[in-house]
């Protein structure tokens, strides 16, 4: 992706300095960022995900919708590389999620229920940690809560003050100084109010149109719809349709 | 790692200093236990015997809830799962969160120290005071790196289980043990405890110093493993 291309750079920004698109040399197919073919995770002895198949090419937005215990969070945490692949043959980045399962986190960020903040420290401060984790430099962090809109007064209020849009989007802030490029979301319209989701769809737009690719599992399918390029169902274990709803981004 | 492990221990401390719970709970509580056991024991010549016991097991008690509030922290929101997630080296938050609470154990043990001597009366022998505060503070930085790993280590463990405020205890304090008796023993000479010279103190330095290496190297190797799925 060229970097004029990115509504989040400046002027002076190149392609190694946008952290939605980060390194993929290890990926044979560039855009490819997601491919799962006959995938079997197992949690205890039970199999949550029995023979998924699905691809995902960088900045789409994909909607994984299903009932409860359908394996939607399975998937997720599977893509984060926190789930072992017990058969069948996955890559993220062109990672081997069966071999290099450890290399793929770096790349990946998954939000859950959670934030993943720390409750007393500011929003700047949170941010700061997670970029320094992996030696992000004080203009991407700043760019960062830019991208996400908690700089400025947000920046010093500690994180416990701040409303629960807010905090999602100091998180999202966090996985883009982190240069997570593939987002995993479980549920993430869950607890905002209408302002909050707007907020939060705007957010991903934008992350997808600079090169982020986001993988949603939502039971509110009008909002996530809305918002997702395509959509998967999953069922028992298995992603069995793939439809294109052509919205979104391109 | 070593930069990451110096980012979380900053950060532990950081969020210690802004929330104060160990200066405003932690502290007032070992300072409470250190006055009880003056008044359950009540007597002088007892109190001298038994002084370094009691600050060392004081410390023990602090521990626990040190290690507790360290891992409430990376709970609460889900931050030890996002550093999972993130692919941050393990070893690397072993290590950074057994420095904070290394520094806030010794912060612990020289206020222990001090409520030791205006309670209990201890002091420093004179013949050999520069010999016993060397080795007062050489017993105090070994047993520290000892608790802090262990601490960490089990800390990280039952972070992930319901119930970890009862199970904390069951596994930290077994744990400990030589650390408990190595410390008061070595604490026993430095002050001249029933006769005890810093000479003999040494060896018991040498057990903790022991301890703290092979808990140290043991709770990076394993702490990985501990806390993921």
């Amino acid at each position: 992706m060229n970097a004029s291309l990115n509504p989040f750079s400046s002027a002076s920004a190149t392609a190694n300095d946008d952290p939605f698109v980060g390194n993929t040399s290890n990926n044979t197919e560039p855009d490819l960022v997601i491919a799962l073919k006959d995938v079997v995770a197992v949690l205890g002895n039970f199999p949550a995900l029995a023979g998924v198949s699905i691809t995902v090419q960088r900045g789409e937005i994909v909607l994984l919708k299903g009932p409860n215990g359908a394996g939607k969070t399975t998937l997720l945490r599977l893509c984060a590389g926190l789930l072992p692949v017990e058969r069948g043959a996955a890559t993220i980045l062109g990672f081997d999620l069966v071999t290099q399962r450890q290399l793929v986190r770096p790349h990946v960020g998954l939000l859950g229920h959670q934030n993943g903040l720390y409750l007393d420290l500011s929003v700047r401060e949170n941010v700061e940690f997670w970029g320094r984790t992996v030696g992000a430099s004080a203009h991407e962090i700043a760019g960062a809560m830019s991208r996400m809109g908690v700089s400025g007064r947000l920046a010093d209020v500690g994180v416990r003050k701040l409303s629960a849009g807010q905090k999602r989007r100091t998180s999202l802030a966090c996985l883009v100084a982190r240069r997570a490029q593939v987002w995993l979301l479980d549920e993430p319209h869950a607890g905002l109010d209408a302002a909050g989701r707007d907020e939060l769809d705007a957010t991903l737009g934008q992350a997808a149109s600079s090169g982020a690719t986001i993988l949603v599992a939502s039971h509110e399918l009008e909002r996530a719809g809305g918002l997702a390029t395509r959509s998967v169902d999953v069922v028992a274990g298995q992603a069995i349709t793939d439809s294109n709803e052509s919205q979104g981004t391109e | 790692m070593i930069t990451v492990a110096r980012l979380i221990a900053a950060k532990d401390l950081r969020v210690e200093r802004r929330s104060k719970i160990v200066t405003n709970q932690v502290l007032p509580f070992a300072g409470i236990t250190m006055v009880s056991f003056a008044f359950a024991l009540d007597k002088q010549n007892v109190l001298d015997t038994v002084a370094p016991g009691l600050v060392w097991l004081a410390t023990m008690f602090s521990l626990l809830v040190i290690v507790q509030r360290t891992f409430a922290i990376e709970t609460d929101d889900g931050a030890l799962d996002a550093m999972r997630v993130a692919g941050v080296d393990p070893r690397a938050i072993f290590v950074g969160k057994a420095m904070a609470l290394g520094f806030q154990l010794l912060v612990l043990e020289a206020m222990l120290f001090g409520a030791a001597v205006i309670f209990y009366g201890e002091s420093i022998p004179s013949n050999n005071a520069f010999g016993s505060v060397v080795l007062l503070v050489t017993t105090m930085l070994s047993a520290t790196c000892g608790l802090a790993a262990v601490g960490t280590l089990y800390g990280g463990l039952a972070a992930g289980f319901k119930g970890s405020e009862t199970l904390l205890p069951l596994l930290t304090l077994p744990a400990v043990a030589p650390v408990l008796i190595g410390a008061t023993k070595a604490v026993e000479s430095a002050v001249g405890t029933s006769g005890a010279v810093v000479s003999e103190g040494w060896q018991w330095v040498g057990l903790l110093t022991l301890f703290a290496v092979a808990a140290v190297v043991g709770g990076a190797l394993a702490f990985g493993p501990l806390i993921d799925d």
